[in-house]
């Protein structure tokens, strides 16, 4: 399912002296079975975006494009629980909506919600807990037993239930530790593969951004500062980092050893194997390794 | 060992209706001054240490001391004065109906008199960069906005032990070191003692010393050279390897001349720049 945001505005608190221009002039297209990585500094207008792709803002100017529907200021909108079935978010700290009884009866919460009888709703449970790397045992259990990285694959295991054809993520690692964070990406990167979805993250993690991302959007105060590949956007980190924004290890360090050699490798790398094989070059050069 | 301000010794502590341990025999004194990092994986037991240090918890075993005094109920109250905490999720600790009144809080809390109240909320909100934000109510900032508030409280109320328990963990990269820089500074000028729980890998690296936990155990402590060389036993312990100790490592197995793991990257570089040039 395609998603455009057109010229996109959003006001917060219209006609009061709280009024905040939160985005102006946002145009992105995000065609379906994208992954976008949307980054920027805190207050930026990632999580303001974030709520438009699912029509829990409508712009106050501009307009999103949901697969067939549109969603502007203008329109009473009707249907607007079409699109929240086929775009699914993962909030922060997402074991924080946990309520059910069992880890079962939550997964199901989601999709009987949206008229899916139980018997189907028991069976995709059982589909989404296993996705997560969980097992089925867990099913009978209450959330509130689980450890914290199991909740949140239980609270990722509803959303991946309903089904949808684009997920969003906002900040879906937080406050897990290096091997989670690695298991949770990695996850995510397998189902955008295996059921074709568009996937959105909203992050700090250039890492995670050059990793898994084709497209990166940067954000700055409200608007739309640079967008294309990892590549593309790593390619001029001065930038970036004139943000406030960090940008890979991989690619300051880079930078640092241009700066010190005076050269120029032949890209950007964003990864570290990349590096590695333009500092072997670099010493092959000078006839140092064969 | 006079000067250690915390003296955790031989404490176990078990969540209720649990069968296993959240802390398992845990002796450790943090020193007065020092930069201490705890890392380990999520459910090793380093948050339930933050609890126990701030009197939320009582160990089931063993005893707990803070500047001197013994950490009982009745003198929960001042310890809790000695040891700052700032907690992961800032929503949780916000009080006040506006940035100030949340910062003063605490003061009003303690009796300070207001003449002073009012500095200490301007220039701890000053080191946070938040002193623009003085009447905008907490709901309207931004998570790092508000752990910045959180931190700015903490500050207010100097403490002599500031406790973050991933703290950081939400902001982004240029809030995260603006936090940090100031906790430093923070660390020196009142020579506060920081105990930092984190993932934060680079971060643990700056510390003076450092703790692994694994299991509710102390698994292991030395400082940030000591524990890197820990390599693929971290990663083992569901953690990490710094960017740099990661380069290091993959250029040596090309033969490129390297003679130790790295762990900040201006020395790598400095080394390859080294080895580089004596061709």
């Amino acid at each position: 399912m395609d998603i455009s945001l057109q010229q996109v505005e959003y006001r917060y608190q219209v006609n009061s002296p709280f009024e905040h221009l939160a985005l102006e002039d946002v145009s992105i297209d995000i065609p379906s079975g994208t992954y976008l990585a949307i980054i920027g500094h805190t207050g930026s207008g990632k999580s303001t975006i974030l709520q438009h792709l699912n029509a829990i803002l409508k712009p106050t100017k501009g307009k999103v494009i949901i697969g067939d529907q549109e969603v502007t200021n203008a329109k009473k909108q009707k249907n607007l629980k079409s699109i929240r079935k086929k775009v699914g978010i993962v909030f922060q700290f997402p074991e924080h909506q946990l309520f059910e009884e069992t880890v079962e009866k939550d997964i199901c919460f989601g999709p009987m919600n949206f008229g899916v009888s139980e018997s189907e709703a028991k069976r995709r449970a059982r589909e989404a807990i296993l996705q997560v790397g969980l097992s089925e045992e867990i099913l009978a259990k209450s959330p509130f037993d689980l450890s914290g990285g199991q909740m949140r694959r239980v609270a990722i295991a509803g959303v991946l239930a309903m089904e949808p054809d684009v997920i969003v993520l906002d900040e879906p690692t937080a406050g897990l530790d290096p091997r989670g964070r690695k298991e949770i990406m990695d996850m995510f990167y397998r189902l955008h593969k295996d059921r074709n979805l568009s996937t959105i993250l909203v992050t700090h993690s250039m890492e995670d951004a050059a990793l898994y991302a084709d497209q990166i959007v940067v954000m700055h105060q409200g608007k739309v500062f640079k967008k294309g590949s990892p590549r593309e956007i790593f390619q001029s980190p001065v930038g970036l980092m004139e943000l406030g924004l960090d940008v890979p290890e991989v690619v300051r360090f880079q930078n640092k050893l241009e700066d010190t050699f005076h050269v120029k490798f032949s890209k950007t790398c964003v990864t570290l194997e990349e590096l590695t094989e333009e500092i072997h070059r670099l010493f092959k050069k000078v006839g140092e390794l064969t | 060992m006079t000067d250690a301000v915390v003296r955790i010794e031989n404490v176990s502590f078990k969540y209720d209706g649990q069968s296993d341990f959240a802390l398992n025999n845990v002796s450790l004194h943090i020193n007065d001054g020092e930069w201490l990092a705890i890392v380990g994986h999520n459910g090793s037991g380093k948050s339930t240490m933050a609890k126990l240090l701030n009197g939320l918890q009582t160990p089931s075993e063993g005893s707990i001391q803070i500047c001197g005094i013994e950490l009982t109920e009745e003198t929960v109250w001042d310890t809790r004065k000695q040891i700052g905490m700032v907690f992961q999720n800032p929503d949780n600790q916000f009080v006040g109906s506006t940035v100030q009144d949340d910062v003063a809080f605490g003061l009003e809390n303690n009796g300070v008199p207001r003449e002073e109240m009012v500095q200490r909320v301007k220039t701890s909100l000053e080191k946070v960069k938040m002193d623009k934000f003085l009447d905008q109510e907490p709901h309207h900032l931004s998570g790092g906005q508000k752990q910045r508030v959180a931190i700015a409280g903490v500050l207010a109320l100097r403490p002599k032990i500031i406790l973050l328990d991933e703290a950081t963990s939400m902001l982004d990269p240029r809030g995260r070191e603006e936090v940090l820089q100031t906790i430093r500074e923070l660390k020196e000028s009142n020579q506060m003692t920081v105990v930092s729980i984190t993932h934060d890998l680079e971060e643990a690296a700056k510390a003076d010393r450092i703790i692994v936990m694994n299991k509710g155990q102390l698994y292991r402590e030395g400082t940030p050279e000591e524990i890197f060389q820990m390599d693929e036993e971290l990663v083992e312990l569901g953690l990490d390897i710094p960017f740099p100790v990661k380069m290091s490592k993959l250029l040596k197995s090309k033969g490129i001349p390297i003679n130790k793991h790295y762990l900040t990257e201006e020395e790598l570089v400095a080394q390859l720049w080294t080895s580089h040039s004596n061709k």
